[in-house]
């Protein structure tokens, strides 16, 4: 059975038919690439997969349970994480933190004995930091634990949103844009992060991408939107020829 | 015919909420800070007024002019010293800024006027209207208010719709960088929004002040609080709104003191006020803000 | 593991270390200021005032709570700080003479800290849900409506128990031994003096313990990462909503609890707009943004020096608080224009140039 499998999903926002009948199947451990021009409805997408909309119709397996109309942090829960388009991360807040956000609800101790500092949370905090620190180090984060989040270097603030996204423990990490305002250089490096990640925990990846490079270096499988409907679906190479996806792209 | 004295009492109050929520509402919708300051200049022109109708002897319509032209140079002057800076830091700065120069206000009109109250006497010196009799009295000041308030309202719609400057005023509301690359003098247009609602509030003081004869430095406060809450109320940036707001918000003040309770009036508004924010969180004619993901 | 432990390690040291500081100023300053009255180098006015620091200390650091922590402006800490107060001078009062004062004095804060809380909660439900401008003038209107209530209570005891109206004195309908404990606009008179700069200061070290342990907690993370960034917090599993009615409410028991330091300080507590209306919310907000939003030291420099900038000028009189709103203007432009900030990091990297170098990419 696939991991992740929508059915007829769709959504609308006024008269506008932003996503429409959108199929998908994901194996497990696959690495799935979700392309399109501008406006497709890829990011739409990742916001009914994650709850952050409420899809019109259709259904959201995640390993054969129903996703679709839940909240943000139940669809968190049941295994599904993401990064976003516009990197959205607790600039605030320590690289460290930020991770330790992210594996708020693996390592749970209350309010109360957070306050009076009782043992619980000198033991939880021990064992959170070693495990936010094991994730910065699968990233190449571990010497700017201390910095504050908005002062990494870009190309690191992207890692560390799929950092933190991992600390949840998804069965599913969604990818917006990875390599967004990336030089070559930092995609190539992204390309083997992305690439380690999924070997590394057998994670399956759906990702949004623009660069044609990285789609076609690293996603098996591809499904191409276009005016919120599946224009082809299937494996990479195969779809990345087809005619109708190259109208699409590069206009007829 | 009591409850339709009221009533009318309380369209007048409103009347005048509905004038300094025009200036809170424009102000916040194009320079997107609460000029918590607004009340005091409503004092300021207050002040105005009384020392040169009642002090100097000018013809009170005169001193109106006089007031309005004084509150729009000051607006200006406080936009340029003490928010321009500010352009771009958190609204919390511009916020703490805007209560300093409303301290500043009031203590400037200790220093000059005095902490003591100022018989304030009516402009409008045209005759009551008596109706059924002479049970029911309309005061002329009243009538005068209703009818002000309406005409802004209606000339500032106008204005902001037709003419360039307002549709400037709309652009620069909804997005302040393209308005920018499209030619518009943002500054220019921001002191020229301060000019206008600053004059409103130099009219609404006069006003305040022929309905409620007592001047003191404070007398801008509350109203001005209340106002910014007919402004919410209505959904702040629409101008119909802050209309309907401070209506509403002066016509149930006055009920509420009339049928239930004067110490509770308050208490009734500001209640009133939350239920229609649970309800509805823009306010009644505020335009929903979509966050993009 | 040795990158690993280096870092932990300097990381935790550093905000024990920041933390340290914080309470070290308070006890410092608490000695310091005790051998100066000790040594009557300390006028009886500033006497006086050194309860209302405390209160003051108290409610700025309970207001940063929600506006730097929680992210949310508050205009209504006047409105809980009004509630500790009242709940726990009635308390006081009706136990007056029924136990020793340290534990009567122990039961009216928690009294007042738990009333506090409880609307705090309620008043957090439904005024958490909105956002920013709106948010503010909400939490303005409950802190006006609770101060509304409280001057038309009125409540009393007698044998046949607890009355309360909210008419008049004579609608309680009190026997003969009947006692009055809160008087409608008149308040609540004979409260007993339990308060005192020593009671102050170990309030400010308890407030300090709880928000600074807080912040540094799990829970205090959550509440940042919503701070920061409402979207993503939610994405990675946070209960928004939970998180910040957890944050708010604590702070308003906080506030509470200055409250009740306020209101055993006076042998009368009424609820004027002076000490629990919007005007009082604002002050307390002027000292959390100007000793820096979030910063929880920041907060007590500020409410100190604000509330004593305006006796130092006492001298001058008729001119003090035009002063007092000049040097708030001239400040917040300094602290905060971009301009200014633009000017001060070049100064830094002109004249400080060893320090961690901050990456500034778009």
């Amino acid at each position: 059975m696939a991991l992740l499998e929508t059915k007829k999903l769709g959504i609308s926002f006024g008269g506008l038919r932003a996503v429409n009948a959108f199929d998908i199947s994901v194996e497990k451990g696959q690495l799935y690439g979700l392309i399109g021009p501008n406006g497709a409805g890829k990011t739409t997408i990742f916001n009914l997969l994650t709850g952050v909309y409420t899809p019109d119709e259709g259904a959201i397996l995640l390993d054969g349970v129903n996703l679709a109309g839940k909240r943000t942090i139940d669809i968190c829960k049941a295994g599904i994480a993401r990064t976003f388009q516009n990197i959205r991360l607790f600039h605030d807040m320590s690289v460290l933190d930020n991770v330790k956000v992210g594996l708020h609800n693996h390592y749970p101790y209350s309010t109360f004995e957070g306050i009076l500092r009782l043992p619980r949370y000198h033991k939880v905090e021990k064992e959170m930091n070693a495990r936010a620190m094991e994730i910065l180090e699968v990233f190449g984060l571990e010497g700017y634990a201390d910095y504050k989040a908005e002062n990494l270097p870009y190309g690191q603030q992207r890692k560390l949103e799929i950092a933190r996204a991992m600390a949840t423990n998804p069965k599913l990490l969604l990818l917006d844009e990875p390599a967004a305002g990336m030089n070559p250089n930092e995609t190539k490096e992204l390309m083997e992060t992305i690439r380690f990640v999924r070997d590394r925990f057998e994670m399956t990846i759906l990702l949004i991408e623009h660069d044609m490079k990285l789609v076609a270096g690293i996603c098996e499988k591809l499904t191409v939107l276009n005016f919120g409907e599946v224009l082809a679906q299937g494996e990479t190479q195969e779809v990345l020829n087809n005619p109708d996806v190259i109208t699409a792209y590069l206009g007829s | 015919m009591s409850f339709v004295a009221h009533l009318i009492n309380g369209i007048s109050l409103g009347s005048v909420y509905a004038l300094i929520a025009l200036g809170y509402t424009m102000v916040y919708g194009i320079a997107k800070m609460l000029n918590f300051a607004h009340g005091d200049v409503i004092m300021i022109g207050g002040y105005v007024v009384f020392v040169t109708a009642s002090g100097l002897g000018i013809n009170p319509l005169a001193a109106i002019i006089v007031s309005m032209a004084a509150c729009t140079v000051l607006g200006v002057t406080i936009e340029r010293v003490a928010y321009r800076p500010l352009r771009g830091a958190s609204p919390l700065a511009v916020l703490i800024t805007a209560i300093g120069v409303s301290y500043l206000l009031q203590n400037v009109a200790l220093l000059v006027f005095g902490s003591d109250t100022k018989a304030f006497s009516n402009v409008v010196t045209l005759q009551n209207l008596e109706l059924f009799d002479g049970q029911l009295i309309i005061k002329s000041v009243t009538i005068v208010t209703v009818i002000v308030s309406i005409i802004i309202m209606v000339g500032l719609t106008f204005f902001v719709k037709k003419t360039k400057i307002g549709r400037a005023m709309t652009a620069v509301s909804e997005d302040q960088g393209a308005a920018q690359l499209m030619g518009i003098n943002v500054n220019g247009t921001i002191a020229v929004t301060f000019a206008i609602g600053s004059s409103l509030a130099a009219v609404a003081g006069v006003l305040l002040c022929s309905a409620y004869p007592s001047l003191t430095p404070y007398t801008g406060s509350m109203p001005g609080i209340k106002a910014f809450v007919a402004a919410v109320f209505g959904g702040i940036g629409s101008i119909p709104g802050a209309f309907i707001g401070g209506i509403l918000l002066g016509v149930i003040e006055n009920l509420s003191k009339a049928y239930i309770s004067s110490q509770l009036a308050d208490a009734i508004v500001f209640s009133i006020l939350i239920i229609v924010l649970l309800v509805k969180p823009t306010g009644l004619l505020g335009k929903k803000a979509l966050e993009k993901v | 593991m040795d990158m690993e432990m280096k870092v932990n390690k300097s990381k935790l040291s550093k905000t024990t270390k920041n933390d340290l500081i914080t309470y070290g100023m308070v006890i410092l300053t608490y000695i310091v200021v005790q051998l100066l009255v000790s040594t009557g180098h300390v006028s009886s006015l500033i006497q006086g005032l050194l309860v209302p620091f405390c209160t003051y200390v108290i409610v700025a650091v309970a207001l940063n709570l929600t506006v730097g922590i929680l992210g949310e402006l508050s205009l209504g800490h006047a409105g809980f700080m009004c509630v500790g107060a009242f709940a726990s001078a009635v308390f006081s009062l009706a136990f007056k003479d029924a136990m020793p004062s340290g534990l009567r004095f122990f039961l009216a804060l928690l009294i007042g800290a738990a009333a506090a809380a409880l609307v705090g909660f309620l008043v957090g439900i439904p005024v958490l849900r909105l956002r920013g401008d709106y948010l503010a003038i909400v939490t303005l209107a409950f802190g006006e409506i609770i101060k509304n209530i409280i001057n038309v209570l009125y409540l009393g005891v007698d044998s046949r128990g607890v009355h309360f109206s909210m008419k008049d004195a004579i609608s309680l309908h009190l026997e003969e031994d009947g006692v009055m404990l809160i008087k409608g606009a008149q308040g609540v008179t004979g409260t007993p003096n339990d308060s005192n700069f020593t009671v102050g200061v170990i309030l400010i070290l308890v407030t300090l313990f709880i928000v600074l342990n807080f912040i540094h907690s799990r829970t205090g993370r959550a509440v940042m990462s919503i701070r920061d960034n409402r979207i993503a917090a939610e994405s990675v599993g946070i209960n928004v909503t939970k998180y910040k009615l957890i944050a708010f409410t604590v702070s308003a028991s906080l506030a509470g609890v200055a409250g009740v330091l306020y209101a055993h300080n006076l042998s009368t507590l009424n609820a004027l707009p002076k000490n629990f209306g919007y005007n009082m919310s604002i002050m307390i907000l002027v000292f959390v943004v100007l000793g820096g939003i979030g910063n929880i030291r920041g907060s007590i420099i500020a409410a100190v020096l604000l509330t004593l900038l305006p006796e130092v000028l006492r001298g001058l009189s008729d001119y003090r608080m035009l002063i007092y709103s000049i040097v708030l203007i001239a400040m917040m432009i300094f602290n905060w224009s971009p301009n200014a900030v633009f000017l001060r990091k070049r100064l830094r990297q002109k004249f400080l140039p060893g320090r961690k170098v901050e990456k500034e990419e778009a």
